[in-house]
């Protein structure tokens, strides 16, 4: 799908100088950020580089200082949750953001909770059982299973409360899922599940956006890498075509002039430290030549 | 994303599903509490047949329960919310002087009076209630210390206007609604059971109810999933003191007075009939069900220890226990959850 991106294809959802402080605190610091349709992106960097932020502002749950929001181009403003999930954008949180008394699938539904047909359905009474299978038909078309959809999400195990956390992400989304850590409390085999399942998402048309500290995952799910360092965005690459290092190198700073964004610093660097510099660029420019 | 495999025979499945029902229930404290005060109505009918066990005993103490009742269902929400609400007695009080302050003014034994006096108790609670939820919602304050405060306010602005002197119900009142019966049953006891079973449908089956649990389960998660939660907590604590309100109406109607300074333990026996019941004080869980058992264990045991000759007092030293008791049930169930 993302071989048959044309070049000059606007961006399904782009982040441009968002601004945010908490305080005196800087999240971010001009950053940029852009996701197409149809691919895996992987938003690393180091601790504190506001890739949290970044998400939740993308997602409603925050408002940014300054910055635009592009949604195939045109400026929106999401400044409440809903409008972002209106424009199909959904998000599963690092702490996944599950009610831990309600059922899976009341959870599912919070928030857009099925009614009743009639009068009834006008009064807010609660189509139960239209959502509970819902509900199941949606994480057994994920491979969650759950043993049973009437106890409460505390009593699962936390892979299944992950499986349900990243179903309804999936379920509603119609264009970008964001997700944040979303293997980092997981084992080996369900984190191979849930890589799968970011594929899965993928073919089905829906962008993936992969927030993660863990290089193998990022290196074996996604398309393209945009990496954060201090509030801004400070390189982008093609999965296929980046290395280890020069991952590491990009959130570090070790060699930032090298892999650097703005196109003066990606001359200098192409310059100075030939072709690695040349690669960032090759990468950086995909949205601008074709890949 | 862990897969549960079922065993292949559907008969083994539905012993599974039968053993999870039966956990489910035996996990629950409705269950448990419904069974003590099974047992507790079964002790007094054996050691009292002829003086408990009446038709006549039975109704006065649902009688005299009915009103905290309507206190306790309005409690019932507010905690579910993991908030708190200590006004309920001095809105209840607040709102019976200005129903019959409204009625007086224009004329007590007046057909007017029995609707506006209602109308004022009612719309009074509401106000207070929303204040409350409005203060404890948009003002980020503790619900404990909000709704402390407007109950200080609440009683002290029933004594202002009341200049410390209770103020009688009409006669037209206390020896109508107060009095009146229909199938044998106070009619108090029908309207607070009828408001009772609306909003245990309400809570169970309906859309407010589902944000309820959800913003005391986990309120970030409510929010983020587009729950409107200021909104919620407004609606919730104005629908407690809207009750309030009501049983401000009621109470003024079967006692004849206001009662300036008969309900400053109103809120703790609510709160420790919604506990005994089985509602979390964290928030998320809880059920009407719970909260109707939950009033009628104390309301047993006063009954019944005064019909055994026991000192009264008694009733509120076990109370006590037994409150206490079903909060450690309760966090020891949590802690079974959390795992």
């Amino acid at each position: 799908m993302s071989g048959e991106r044309g070049g000059a294809e606007t961006p399904l959802l782009e982040a441009r100088g968002i601004v945010k402080a908490y305080g005196h605190v800087e999240a971010l610091r001009g950053a940029d950020f852009a996701v197409h349709a149809g691919e895996v992106v992987a938003l690393i960097g180091d601790n504190g580089a506001g890739k949290s932020t970044l998400t939740k502002i993308l997602s409603g749950v925050e408002r940014p200082d300054a910055g635009t929001i592009l949604l195939d181009g045109a400026p929106v403003a999401f400044d409440r949750v809903e409008r972002a999930r209106e424009a199909g954008i959904e998000t599963v949180h690092q702490d996944l953001a599950l009610c831990p008394q309600l059922t899976p699938a009341a959870n599912f539904f919070l928030g857009r909770e099925v009614l009743r047909g009639g009068p009834l359905g006008r009064l807010g009474f609660l189509d139960h059982r239209a959502m509970r299978e819902r509900a199941r038909a949606e994480c057994e078309r994920l491979g969650v299973r759950l043993r049973s959809d009437t106890v409460p999400v505390s009593t699962l195990s936390g892979g299944q409360r992950q499986g349900v956390a990243v179903a309804r992400a999936v379920a509603w989304a119609r264009r970008v899922v964001f997700m944040d850590e979303p293997t980092a409390a997981l084992g080996v085999v369900q984190t191979g599940r849930v890589l799968d399942l970011v594929r899965r998402v993928r073919d089905s048309g829906v962008a993936v956006v992969l927030i993660s500290h863990n290089m193998q995952d990022v290196k074996a799910v996604s398309d393209r890498i945009e990496v954060l360092r201090l509030g801004a965005r400070v390189a982008r690459f093609a999965t296929a075509r980046v290395s280890m290092e020069e991952l590491v190198a990009a959130m570090t700073g070790a060699t930032s002039d090298a892999v650097s964004d703005s196109p003066s610093d990606v001359s200098d660097g192409a310059a100075g430290r030939g072709a690695e510099g040349v690669r960032g660029e090759a990468a950086d420019d995909a949205g601008g030549e074709g890949r | 994303m862990s897969v549960e495999v079922g065993g292949p025979a559907a008969g083994r499945a539905g012993g599974v599903r039968g053993r999870a029902v039966l956990e489910r229930v035996a996990g629950s404290q409705v269950v448990w509490i419904a069974l003590v005060l099974a047992a507790m109505l079964a002790a007094f009918a054996m050691l009292r047949p002829h003086s408990f066990a009446t038709g006549f005993n039975l109704l006065n103490l649902v009688s005299d329960a009915a009103i905290l009742l309507l206190l306790a269902v309005g409690m019932t929400f507010v905690i579910i919310t993991s908030g708190i609400d200590l006004s309920v007695g001095g809105v209840l009080v607040f709102s019976g002087v200005t129903a019959a302050k409204a009625m007086g003014a224009v004329g007590a034994e007046s057909g007017t009076a029995l609707w506006l006096g209602p109308v004022v108790a009612v719309a009074t609670g509401l106000a207070w209630g929303v204040l409350n939820g409005a203060v404890v919602a948009y003002g980020r304050i503790p619900a404990l210390i909000v709704t402390l405060g407007t109950l200080g306010m609440s009683l002290g602005g029933a004594l202002l206007l009341t200049g410390g002197v209770d103020l009688r119900a009409s006669g037209r009142l206390n020896l109508g609604l107060g009095l009146d019966r229909d199938l044998g049953v106070p009619d108090i006891v029908w309207i607070s059971a009828a408001v009772t079973v609306a909003l245990a449908v309400l809570l169970a089956q309906c859309r407010f109810g589902r944000h309820t649990y959800a913003i005391g389960s986990n309120t970030e998660a409510a929010r983020r999933a587009g729950v409107r939660v200021e909104r919620q907590l407004v609606r919730v604590y104005g629908l407690a003191g809207l009750l309030a309100g009501l049983a401000g109406y009621l109470s003024l109607a079967k006692y004849g007075i206001t009662g300036v300074s008969a309900h400053s333990t109103d809120n703790l026996q609510a709160i420790a009939a919604v506990v005994i019941g089985g509602t979390s004080l964290f928030g998320g869980t809880g059920s009407v069900l719970g909260t109707v058992i939950g009033v009628f264990i104390p309301a047993v045991l006063q009954n019944g220890f005064q019909i055994l000759g026991v000192r009264p007092f008694w009733q509120q030293v076990v109370v006590g226990a037994v409150l206490i008791v079903a909060v450690y049930l309760d966090q020891w169930r949590r802690r079974a959850g959390d795992r």
